[in-house]
């Protein structure tokens, strides 16, 4: 069952000519209860997919084209809600009843001057207007129970907390409403890899008890290898292999994500060599024509620097945008070029 | 609680040092403070008035430096700060007592409202960046960066001399008894109106570039992002978790501000002769009344301490992090 669905998405950064295109038509869907890995470099716009889908776009962010469908429980009966077109009043009762955001910078998205009791309370404050206080600073309690943390840290100020808890704070607020989706925008970069990973193996727990999806956005492919079920790779704002995790370990399809692979250290399984990608990811005002990964591409031929390959199925379950594993436009002329 | 007592007893050293560089500078300065009375008085002061002068200056010959000392705090504890030359025989003490008042509500009210205003202003213009109330910046700036005499002069020319909706000076209509009555106060905040207009005018801008400055760096901070994630009321976002914290930088400005209230009141109330305890402290230099004068200066000193140990209070209640943790 399909919870969220994003069609042919769209985000520039600035209008006209110098306008950035941050993600170019993306194309996703995420299962009721599964965890969607989007993997890529630093400024492959992975994090400006997840903004834009939770209308959390900074200035001068704009959505050009797509849309985002949210197939929720609580609004079955009438159809999905495209977010996009939410007013701003359906909006803010649509976030985090339905979609939270753990951020990237977690460490610093607690107010330094509100105690975790009054952070948690804001959003009950918010969403749920006729729960008494007391019930609040109860299911504040609850929270922090479901993430390890000690209730007596409710009346604790951001800065009197490590890291790790702050984040699971995050996590707790997270989860407040009982949302469909959490989106985990790198959630553990500042944290060290035994608390990253205690807070992974946590969250997951989670979810297998609260039963939402999760969006997790990385650049440590390891780590999303080892906890997604499926895995979009982004690149230059597009999404250019799709697949169960699994399988993209196993083979990946397209030579960047197979370049992303052999940038990490495998946790598990056999060794293999570190070889990482040549070159930079590009500057997204002038994107290379064709493949927008042709110039870094050990194996381009012909037609990439040419043409744009769509995203293909390549079997029942994965999808990939290159001209490997697609007929040669000179073949089936136009075919995929956008 | 430990932090207050170490600031209580910096604030103390600090007193004691300016207390004693206030004893110690008229007492450098070359002649004698008695002699230029003498001259004032045109020698209409009998000889016992002169020798008690003296005395009350530590200024007889047989007393020591640190006699002198001790005596100027004795003197001190027991309020007495000597006789005003320009308002002999007044007393430096109910001569500052008469003006601050005024000077207090006059330049209290007014920093209180510029701050208030000029953060407020910061406020929408920092959260709606690019709306018509950045407009307003350099019309603010333009008028802060006018010197306040011309703009007090100005302000006298067109409202008070043309339009004569406003009088030029002093702080009450002649012939009114000051009191707790009715038309002593009307007439006192009719005076106070053009006075208090030009200062909020001229100050504001700072207040209204500080905030909004702080307000623009603390709306991209992931706890602001956060918030709008949490699906929180704009206003709440906006309030508790923007401004307050953009606030902070603007709030110790503000409590070192209310310390230059009494220090920084000069040219305001020459300009327009008002009876505060600017005007006193321009008259008394006039008159070299050197009594009146340290009067005054002790007077500034201790407000800006005070308003110094106010600033880290009301920190302290606003910042959590500046707390120690116990």
């Amino acid at each position: 069952m399909t919870v969220l669905e994003i069609r042919d998405l769209s985000v520039d950064y600035g209008q006209g000519d110098d306008a950035v295109h941050a993600v170019s038509s993306v194309d996703l869907t995420l299962e009721r209860g599964e965890v969607l890995g989007l993997a890529g470099e630093s400024g492959s716009g992975k994090s400006t997919l997840a903004h834009a889908m939770t209308r959390l776009l900074p200035p001068p962010g704009v959505i050009t084209s797509g849309e985002v469908l949210y197939h929720g429980r609580r609004s079955s009966s009438d159809g999905p809600v495209d977010v996009l077109g939410l007013t701003p009043k359906e909006l803010r009762a649509f976030r985090w009843s339905e979609v939270s955001v753990v951020f990237q910078g977690a460490m610093n998205s607690l107010n330094p001057v509100s105690t975790v009791e009054q952070q948690l309370g804001d959003v009950f404050r918010a969403h749920r207007r006729d729960m008494t206080a007391a019930r609040r600073t109860e299911r504040s309690r609850e929270l922090l129970d479901l993430v390890g943390i000690s209730a007596d840290r409710l009346s604790a100020y951001p800065h009197q907390l490590s890291g790790g808890t702050r984040q699971r704070v995050m996590i707790a607020m997270a989860l407040a409403l009982e949302p469909e989706i959490v989106v985990m925008d790198e959630p553990t970069t500042a944290l060290d890899v035994v608390v990253q990973r205690q807070i992974l193996e946590k969250m997951m727990r989670l979810r297998e008890q609260l039963g939402f999806a999760v969006v997790f956005i990385t650049h440590d492919i390891s780590l999303l290898v080892e906890f997604s079920d499926r895995i979009a790779i982004v690149y230059a704002g597009r999404v250019v292999e799709q697949a169960p995790a699994r399988e993209i370990y196993r083979a990946a399809a397209h030579p960047y994500s197979r370049g992303l692979l052999n940038s990490f250290p495998a946790l598990h399984g056999e060794r293999r060599p570190l070889t990482g990608i040549p070159g930079s990811p590009p500057d997204l005002r002038h994107v290379p024509s064709g493949c927008p990964f042709h110039p870094r591409c050990p194996s381009a031929f012909d037609p990439c620097d040419q043409d744009t390959p769509a995203l293909v199925p390549l079997g029942e379950h994965r999808s990939a945008a290159c001209w490997l594993h697609t007929t040669s436009p000179r073949r089936r002329s136009g075919v995929g070029a956008t | 609680m430990t932090f207050l007592l170490r600031r209580a007893a910096f604030y103390l050293v600090t007193a004691w040092a300016a207390i004693t560089i206030n004893f110690v500078l008229p007492r450098m300065l070359p002649g004698d403070p008695v002699q230029t009375m003498i001259t004032r008085f045109q020698g209409r002061l009998s000889a016992d008035a002169i020798a008690s002068l003296h005395v009350l200056f530590g200024l007889d010959a047989g007393e020591s430096l640190p006699t002198q000392y001790w005596k100027y705090w004795e003197n001190l504890f027991r309020g007495d700060l000597g006789l005003s030359f320009t308002f002999f025989p007044t007393t430096v003490t109910d001569v500052v007592a008469q003006s601050l008042p005024w000077t207090l509500s006059l330049m209290g009210v007014t920093t209180v409202i510029s701050f208030v205003l000029g953060t407020l202003i910061g406020v929408y213009a920092g959260w709606r960046r690019g709306s018509w109330l950045d407009g307003l910046l350099p019309v603010t700036t333009f008028f802060s960066a006018i010197p306040y005499f011309w703009l007090g002069l100005i302000a006298i020319a067109v409202f008070a001399v043309n339009l004569r909706a406003f009088p030029a000076a002093g702080g009450y209509a002649p012939g009114v008894v000051p009191g707790f009555t009715a038309e002593f106060v009307g007439s006192a905040l009719y005076h106070a109106v053009l006075p208090g207009v030009t200062i909020v005018v001229s100050s504001v801008a700072g207040w209204v570039l500080g905030m909004r400055n702080m307000m623009v760096t603390v709306s991209s901070e992931d706890y602001v992002v956060a918030a709008h994630a949490k699906g929180l009321p704009e206003r709440r976002v906006m309030l508790r978790y923007a401004a307050r914290n953009a606030v902070l930088p603007s709030v110790s400005g503000f409590a070192l501000s209310l310390g230059f209230i009494v220090g920084g009141t000069l040219l305001v109330e020459m300009v327009f002769s008002y009876p505060g305890i600017g005007f006193v402290l321009f008259q008394a230099v006039n008159a070299k009344d050197y009594p009146l004068m340290q009067g005054i200066f002790l007077i500034i000193t201790l407000a800006v301490l005070v308003a110094n140990l106010l600033a880290d209070v009301v920190y302290l209640l606003l910042d959590p992090r500046t707390r120690k943790v116990s």
